[in-house]
Parts: structure tokens; sequence; C-alpha cells
């Protein structure tokens, strides 16, 4: 993951910047597929991506760009059985408004 | 050249047999005794002269690990047709069966994915038909 610059060490775990991990069009498809069904397989997303985005990623590669979403905290995952599912978690998000407040709309 | 027979790694024949015919509808073709297993193939009641699943042991230690790696990733071993994937989708679940992959299109298909109790994982596909 080393490839994948700005992180910051926290409490001794290297995070991925959320800019970082939002910087890149594969990694936003894999959130708007996560957006659109929460909890998936590797093979379901890799499907969506192919089928819907036109991407044709490994999977290797997909894997790598999940493990970016997680170090930013934009994914989870959760084993159950012998299957792993992911999750995306759009809280971390939050931090953009809080730096850059949005302004109420006039109503 | 014809394709008469593909297959399915199962850890437990007997188990194996009950689900593909009494939860998922298929039923025995063949079932011969082969020293420690047997021969056991399954046809669709829609195809009984069609392309035989055989039912196949697991016990070599590379197909116990070919099927662990590909649960691991959610991957499925082999593709089975239905006309109404949601239906399909909706008569499993009643059943107990548990999917890594609800219904969802896929291009011009629909697909959804479901453990064989097994060890595997199978996807069902239907053409799209909206």
């Amino acid at each position: 993951m080393l490839a994948y610059g700005s992180g910051r060490v926290n409490g001794g775990r290297r995070v991925t910047d959320i800019f970082t991990a939002l910087a890149d069009s594969t990694r936003r498809a894999l959130l708007d597929e996560l957006a659109d069904r929460d909890g998936q397989t590797l093979f379901e997303l890799c499907a969506r991506l192919v089928s819907k985005h036109d991407i044709s990623s490994s999977r290797q590669a997909i894997t790598q760009h999940l493990g970016v979403l997680e170090e930013a905290g934009l994914v989870h995952t959760r084993r159950q059985g012998r299957y792993k599912f992911h999750h995306a978690d759009f809280t971390p998000l939050r931090a953009v408004s809080v730096r850059w407040p949005i302004p109420q709309e006039d109503t | 050249m014809r394709i008469g027979v593909t297959s399915v790694f199962v850890d437990d024949q007997a188990k194996a047999e009950a689900f593909y015919t009494d939860v998922l509808g298929f039923q025995v073709k063949d079932k011969v005794p082969v020293g420690e297993y047997d021969w056991l193939t399954l046809v669709s009641p829609a195809d009984v002269d069609g392309i035989q699943l055989l039912l196949e042991p697991d016990q070599h230690p590379a197909a116990k690990a070919y099927k662990t790696a590909l649960s691991a990733e959610g991957i499925p071993v082999i593709v089975f047709t239905v006309d109404d994937l949601d239906a399909e989708y909706r008569r499993l679940l009643d059943r107990g069966v548990f999917f890594t992959q609800a219904p969802a299109p896929m291009g011009p298909v629909s697909t959804a994915v479901f453990d064989d109790t097994c060890g595997n994982l199978i996807q069902l596909m239907a053409p799209v038909t909206e």
C-alpha cells in the first residue's frame, strides 16, 4: 500500500487520507456500488465494475483499491463463515463539511 | 463431440444429493458405486437427457484448496440458468438457502449467488426481461 501516498500515522496505524481515497475513479465506482447495495463479496464488486462501469481491472487491483478505502475508513469488511463482505461507511466524509461547512440553503 | 458431464466437488455425497434434489429440484440420473464413493450424476427435470452434473467427492487436497480459495472471494464454481431469477431467489430463500449475492443486473443478464452447503458457491443466471 506504500504506492498510495499521503498517509499519516494515527495511533501507530497508517491512515490514508479520505481525499486520496476518493481521488481515483475506480474507488469512487466501488463506493457507488456499495451505496447501491451494501455488503458485497469481491466477486460481486468486480462483476458490477465490469458490467456497469466498464472497469475490467484485475481482482488483485480491486483488492488493493478496497484496501485503500478501508484504510481511509470508508469501507469495512465483515466475515461471515467462509465469506467476506464489504460495507461502505460514509461517516469519515463528515470531516469534509466540518472543515469547510456547507452553507445553509435559504428557505 | 458434445459436453456430457460437468461436475462440482462436494464434501459429502449424501448431503449433496439431498440438497441438489430436495432443495434445488434436480433429479438423480446415475448412481453407481465406484469403490468408496458413487458415480452420482444429476439432471434437470426440464432436460432429463441433457448435460449431467457429477457430484464429485472433494477428498483430493487440491479440490479442497480450490473450493476454499474461490469461496473466500465469493466466486461461484458453476452457473445454473433459470427463467425467473427473482422467483427462484424467493423460493430458495424460503428453503433456508444462504445467498452471498442477491439478484442484480449484470449487463445482459441478472445473476445471484448462493451457498450449496457442500463448500461451493453457485451462480444463478437469467436473461434480463425488462
